[in-house]
């Protein structure tokens, strides 16, 4: 079961669990940083080493168009993009989940621009978090890998047939050396079913995808999609769950670092939560009550599971890696105060926005943040930083 | 509010991925777009088929060679227009549709 970790260039350790999950079609134009996972995949089907379609296309936007179409037509269906190239797709990202299109797309995250910027934050993410994709953050090279053999499990499921987004952070993933273990063919082939499309272009069976939804029929048709997309909750849980059974690996929705008798929680997505637990265990070494929560599925959002693990907090310290113009809070922050809002007793929640198009974010930053975060709320004084901007 | 008795689709109906059986437009009556309709002078009229050709919804028939004409079928017709600009023979005429 537990095979020996090789290093391995993170990019292409999702190429070869690409390979590994026996993909049918790829269409996918190069775009840095996420330009390795592809480039890798096109030397696999080249030198025959993965049975697939390798569809060079001329733009983002008809790469997810080709893929809507691929899975419509029953393929396992693979994508990876960055930054301008997501926003290229977008009209596309928000038709797939309403057609149920179980297309895995690797979003190796990038600042937006202007100015033009090619390193990490989480801004082409969170700029189309409405479209109805399932969506996970890997933290490490090893979930990056697990995380896509599993986003093919989880988006092919006759319940769920939805797209899901692999979120993988630009360069401080994409681009490390990092020991991982590669499951055999066969171990993947028994965790993973063949794909048996819920809905499909068959021509004994016809049927129009696409269609015009008329006022008498657009609320029904997106309500219909929310519903399959919070009730993919459960099947995300079950495949984790199972994955743990075949890989001995495990993963939740949410995971927590040191909360049981933390006084405040550090709220993380992505790579920055390994730098926030060096940093928590130094804190703790000089006797401060600090944990981490770091939020796995980002959509659907796991209320339940979120609510539970901050519950011993007094301090709640959301860290976005985006920065929502026009608001004072990131994403993650606005959602996170949306959902306790109801609650009669919550903890004091602040807001830190850091790491935007690819600066460093280092342990003093979140012993900065925790420090900021333990203070009384002063009136007036927004519970809200951009952490190290120089004014 | 939309009233349940009006909802022509519920949640709980809807095909997953919200797809539809071949020919179903067939059940979509768009002639109750139609402000004006056309209306034909059958006497001026001579056969040539630019309105069957031309109508951009199809909604022209052909009636055959004894009958010599085209028949608008107006459950479809939106009332565009594009057949009378170009028939050549103006013998279609525009008027407003009283309901």
């Amino acid at each position: 079961m537990a095979g020996k970790p090789i290093g391995l260039e993170v990019s292409l350790a999702v190429a070869e669990a690409v390979r590994l999950c026996d993909a049918d079609v790829v269409a996918a134009y190069p775009i840095t940083p996420q330009t390795h996972i592809v480039e890798h995949l096109s030397e696999l089907v080249a030198d025959g080493k993965l049975d697939a379609a390798y569809i060079p296309v001329e733009s983002e936007q008809s790469a997810m168009s080709s893929c809507i179409g691929s899975a419509a037509a029953g393929a396992r269906t693979f994508t990876a993009t960055s930054s301008q190239g997501l926003a290229l797709m977008n009209e596309m990202l928000y038709i797939a989940p309403v057609l149920r299109t179980p297309v895995v797309m690797a979003i190796v995250n990038r600042a937006l621009s202007a100015p033009i910027n090619i390193w990490n934050d989480h801004s082409d993410i969170m700029s189309v978090r409405d479209a109805g994709w399932v969506a996970v953050f890997a933290e490490n090279g090893q979930e990056s890998l697990d995380l896509t053999v599993m986003a093919f499990r989880i988006a092919e499921d006759p319940r769920v047939s939805l797209p899901v987004s692999v979120n993988i952070d630009g360069f401080t993933l994409s681009h490390f050396i990092e020991p991982v273990v590669l499951p055999e063919p066969g171990e993947v082939a028994g965790y993973l079913p063949p794909f048996r499309p819920l809905v499909k272009l068959d021509i004994a069976k016809p049927v129009s995808i696409g269609l015009l939804g008329t006022p008498e029929s657009y609320t029904e048709a997106r309500k219909a999609t929310d519903d399959v997309l919070l009730a993919s909750k459960a099947v995300v849980s079950e495949a984790f769950a199972d994955f743990r059974k075949h890989f001995g690996r495990e993963y939740n929705l949410v995971e927590t670092y040191l909360t049981e008798d933390a006084e405040t929680i550090l709220v993380t997505m992505g790579s920055i939560s390994e730098t926030a637990m060096t940093a928590v265990d130094e804190m703790r070494a000089e006797g401060v009550k600090v944990g981490v929560v770091r939020i796995r599925l980002w959509r659907p959002f796991p209320v339940e599971e979120f609510k539970a693990a901050i519950r011993p907090a007094k301090n709640l310290a959301v860290i976005d890696r985006h920065m929502v113009l026009g608001v004072p809070d990131g994403p993650v922050a606005l959602e996170v105060k949306s959902l306790l809002y109801a609650d009669p007793v919550r903890p004091a929640i602040s807001n830190y926005v850091l790491g935007l198009g690819g600066r460093d974010v280092t342990r003093d930053d979140f012993k900065h943040i925790t420090k900021r975060a333990q203070e009384p709320e002063a009136p007036g004084r927004p519970r809200f930083e951009l952490v190290g901007v120089w004014e | 509010m939309a009233k349940e008795i009006d909802a022509l689709m519920k949640v709980r109906d809807l095909p997953a991925g919200f797809t539809a059986e071949p020919g179903s437009t067939l059940a979509f009556k768009t002639g109750d777009w139609r402000s004006m309709r056309p209306k034909l002078d059958r006497e001026k009229c001579i056969y040539c088929g630019f309105c069957y050709i031309y109508c951009p919804d199809g909604v022209y028939q052909d009636m055959g060679k004894d009958e010599k004409w085209y028949k608008p079928d107006f459950d479809y017709c939106k009332g565009c227009g594009v057949c009378a600009h170009e028939c050549p023979k103006d013998c279609i005429e525009m008027v407003l549709e009283e309901v």
